[in-house]
């Protein structure tokens, strides 16, 4: 075992922590009352200028090559000052990796050096619907095919990043004939393609600057070869490939459970009642104790799955223990935090009460606590049966 | 034992809810968006139902019920609209409370009497910004001159604070005095020259209650203001927050009530893998947990409740109430938004606010850690 990061890791994340205080913290408070928007999308360029925006994509496409791990501990980073970017960053990266996994040699040439180098904003995942959450396979969105052209008709809802994406990965049903989940297949549709509309922002409890929209597709012309991987094999790709995102996510939560407990920490060791300062109470202590204990788990299995996934070995499972652990334990962390700074943790006076709101979210998107116990239980009983 | 509400507690739940669910749920989301405080539906509405004085004797123009009925409205009134509950529980347990102990004859009169009828609002100022949990650390000061007080010093986190008519506010008046003993508690009315109001807080949930600094510079009020003994304010608070406590109790026991009902209905009607979420026994066991919890929340604010108003010591009562109902009310509404997923996480439906709102019902009016020192030192106290 060797538990310490490599040099280029550490560079990664230095770089990431050092951008992270100079130009996301700064603004990360008025991005999250909905001013200084452009602000954020200029710090997703300059990201993207530093390569963050694909960490583990291979050169010849633009991206950085520096794997999972520095993948993991970048977004920590970066969370750590600002999630909404930093679950942009997550997600437009994993746009880059599935469409390197799957994506065929014109199409990575096509779309992800643009993702990478920042002409793209944003890249977006559309495969939630109203109906079809936890269960994407429920799916209604389809795609008919018109000569050499497909039509998209349907409605994808919760997207990250669709005002300003460049382009989308979208999943619809091809063969409604086939049994469900059969039938599915996915799509690259670039902003702007006629009958791609970005609709209604939904308004939420945080995670605010981060831009979370319907699309509706209306008759949506879209030529053959935006066909990405094989005819009806989607819904495997919604379900493998999406996997490293849960790393991406889970990384997300750590930097938020983090940042507040050693915020909460140092307040602890200002604040005085009863004569002393709190820090001297066991029932503080003991808080911050608890949680940095669990962050600490939280983030070995975070490294356990990116190392597996870099070293080409399965890490579906741990993939999903990470996620379900390092985002449950951060909400707590969150939320003790705000309990250490007492009535100063409700107000937005400080930090912590944002990073609560923001946090929630993270037991929620890219599969709930529940689908990851799901595929943790499935996988582990698989093995004894 | 005897497990059964009173026809006239039975009535006044329904009344409340009738009036939670078609005046105050419509527009509690935009409340909250709006961080604004609609004192005709938060509080002059509710006089004309009784409730700003529920407890008090009619002579006093309150309604004569019991504590549990207080319970039962505030609970049934946050059940909808957490801000309007805390609204109730400052301006009753916090604001008027205090007088009918501690007042004499003239003071109930003229303070008591229009709280209880609802013309007046109260609040209740004793935080500041180096005395939360240890109000022992109060700095404001209140001198002698003449025949009047001189009121220096602030306050911070005042629910009702700027709108209210009425504050309780307590300030050392011994300074040479141990810390817990040179403190009193004073009546100041709003307009009073020398007092104002600061900051008004931006926070993550209750919205629509207010919650503001207030200043006092010099402020004078009459002696015939000190509001019980002089140097007696800490047990003034002591005692006021006792009483308090089974008013937040009770929000959060709505908070969670509301939440719990969201989730039910949503895991009832949201399908996924063909069938309604609520087949599953995950969500399953989450909405039982939840029914369980506030279950046991419930008897235990209830139990405080029915303790305080027949005469019996309630402090420890009141404190497991509301350590256990705001706990559950934190632990039921995040689970609420983990049922509802996505949508839960957006203002289309009530639940993420109900998460934000539950959260202060862990720190106000005594923090869940102070909750644990009154039960662990009275239980050890043999």
């Amino acid at each position: 075992m060797f538990l310490d990061l490599t040099e280029e890791q550490n560079l990664i994340r230095e770089t990431a922590r050092e951008f992270a205080a100079a130009e996301l913290a700064p603004v990360a408070a008025a991005l999250d009352r909905g001013e200084q928007v452009e602000l954020f999308l200029d710090n997703l360029k300059k990201l993207a200028e530093l390569g963050f925006m694909g960490l583990n994509v291979k050169a010849d496409y633009g991206g950085t090559e520096a794997g999972v791990i520095a993948f993991s501990v970048a977004l920590t980073e970066i969370a750590r000052a600002c999630a909404s970017t930093a679950v942009t960053v997550s997600v437009s990266n994993m746009v880059c990796e599935v469409i390197q996994a799957v994506g065929s040699e014109a199409q990575r040439l096509r779309y992800i050096p643009k993702i990478c180098s920042g002409e793209f904003l944003a890249g977006a995942f559309a495969l939630t619907e109203t109906g079809a959450g936890s269960d994407p396979a429920a799916m209604t969105a389809v795609a008919v095919r018109d000569g050499d052209d497909w039509i998209l008709n349907g409605s994808k809802i919760f997207i990250t990043s669709a005002p300003y994406a460049g382009v989308f990965i979208v999943w619809a049903v091809t063969d409604p004939g086939l049994p469900k989940g059969k039938g599915i297949s996915c799509f690259l549709v670039e902003a702007g393609t006629p009958g791609c509309i970005v609709g209604r922002a939904e308004e939420k409890m945080g995670q605010h600057a981060s831009a979370t929209n319907e699309m509706l597709f209306q008759d949506c012309r879209i030529p053959c070869s935006a066909l990405m991987g094989k005819l009806n094999d989607g819904f495997r790709v919604a379900v493998a490939e999406l996997a490293g995102g849960r790393i991406g996510i889970g990384s997300l939560g750590l930097g938020l459970g983090q940042v507040a407990i050693e915020q909460a920490a140092r307040y602890a060791l200002e604040r005085k009642q009863f004569g002393q300062t709190i820090s001297n109470f066991q029932a503080i202590q003991w808080k911050i104790a608890d949680a940095t204990t669990e962050l600490e788990a939280a983030r070995l299995l975070l490294m356990n799955a990116a190392f597996r996934k870099e070293q080409g070995k399965s890490y579906s499972k741990e993939a999903s223990m990470a996620k379900l652990y390092a985002t449950e334990v951060a909400n707590r962390a969150c939320y003790e935090a705000v309990q250490i700074y007492g009535g100063y943790g409700y107000t937005s006076e400080f930090p912590v009460e944002r990073y609560s709101r923001d946090a929630r979210i993270t037991t929620i998107y890219e599969g709930t606590s529940e689908i990851q116990r799901l595929i943790i239980a499935r996988e582990v009983l698989r093995s004894y049966a | 034992m005897y497990f059964q509400l009173t026809e006239e507690q039975k009535l006044i739940r329904e009344t409340v809810r009738s009036f939670a669910e078609n005046e105050l749920a419509p527009l509690a989301a935009e409340r909250d968006e709006n961080e604004s405080f609609d004192r005709e539906l938060m509080f002059d509405k509710l006089a004309e139902l009784g409730l700003t004085g529920i407890v008090f004797p009619e002579e006093y123009g309150g309604a004569g019920a019991d504590y549990l009925s207080y319970a039962i409205a505030v609970e049934e009134l946050s059940r909808v609209c957490a801000s309007t509950g805390v609204t109730l529980s400052a301006h009753l347990s916090l604001g008027a409370n205090p007088v009918w102990l501690f007042g004499n004859e003239a003071q109930k009169q003229k303070f008591l009497t229009p709280m209880a009828e609802g013309s007046k609002l109260g609040a209740f100022g004793l935080t500041e910004p180096t005395a939360g949990s240890d109000a022992g650390g109060t700095r404001t000061t209140a001198v002698r001159d003449g025949d009047e007080w001189i009121l220096n010093g602030s306050k911070i986190f005042i629910t009702n604070g700027g709108e209210a008519e009425t504050y309780i506010v307590f300030a050392r008046t011994d300074k040479n005095a141990e810390k817990h003993h040179g403190i009193s508690a004073f009546i100041v009315e709003k307009d009073t020259p020398g007092f104002s109001f600061g900051k008004k807080e931006k926070k993550l949930g209750i919205r629509a209650s207010l919650t503001c600094e207030l200043v006092f510079e010099n402020c004078r009020i009459p002696l015939d203001q000190l509001l019980g003994e002089e140097g007696k304010g800490f047990k003034v608070a002591m005692k006021t927050l006792d009483g308090g406590r089974i008013g937040i109790a009770a929000q959060a026991l709505g908070i969670a009530q509301g939440a719990y009902e969201e989730a039910l209905k949503y895991a009832c009607e949201r399908k996924q893998f063909d069938q309604p979420i609520a087949s599953f026994q995950a969500i399953q066991f989450i909405l039982a947990d939840m029914a369980l919890r506030i279950e046991a929340s419930r008897l235990l604010v209830y139990q405080s409740a029915w303790r305080a108003s027949a005469g019996l010591a309630y402090g420890k009562e009141s404190a497991m109430a509301k350590l256990s109902a705001s706990e559950t009310a934190m632990w039921v509404t995040t689970k609420a938004v983990q049922v509802l997923g996505g949508y839960g996480y957006t203002r289309d439906f009530p639940v993420e606010r109900m998460m934000r709102d539950a959260k202060i019902t862990e720190i106000y009016e005594g923090t869940s850690e102070i909750q644990r020192i009154v039960i662990g030192s009275t239980i050890t106290r043999g």
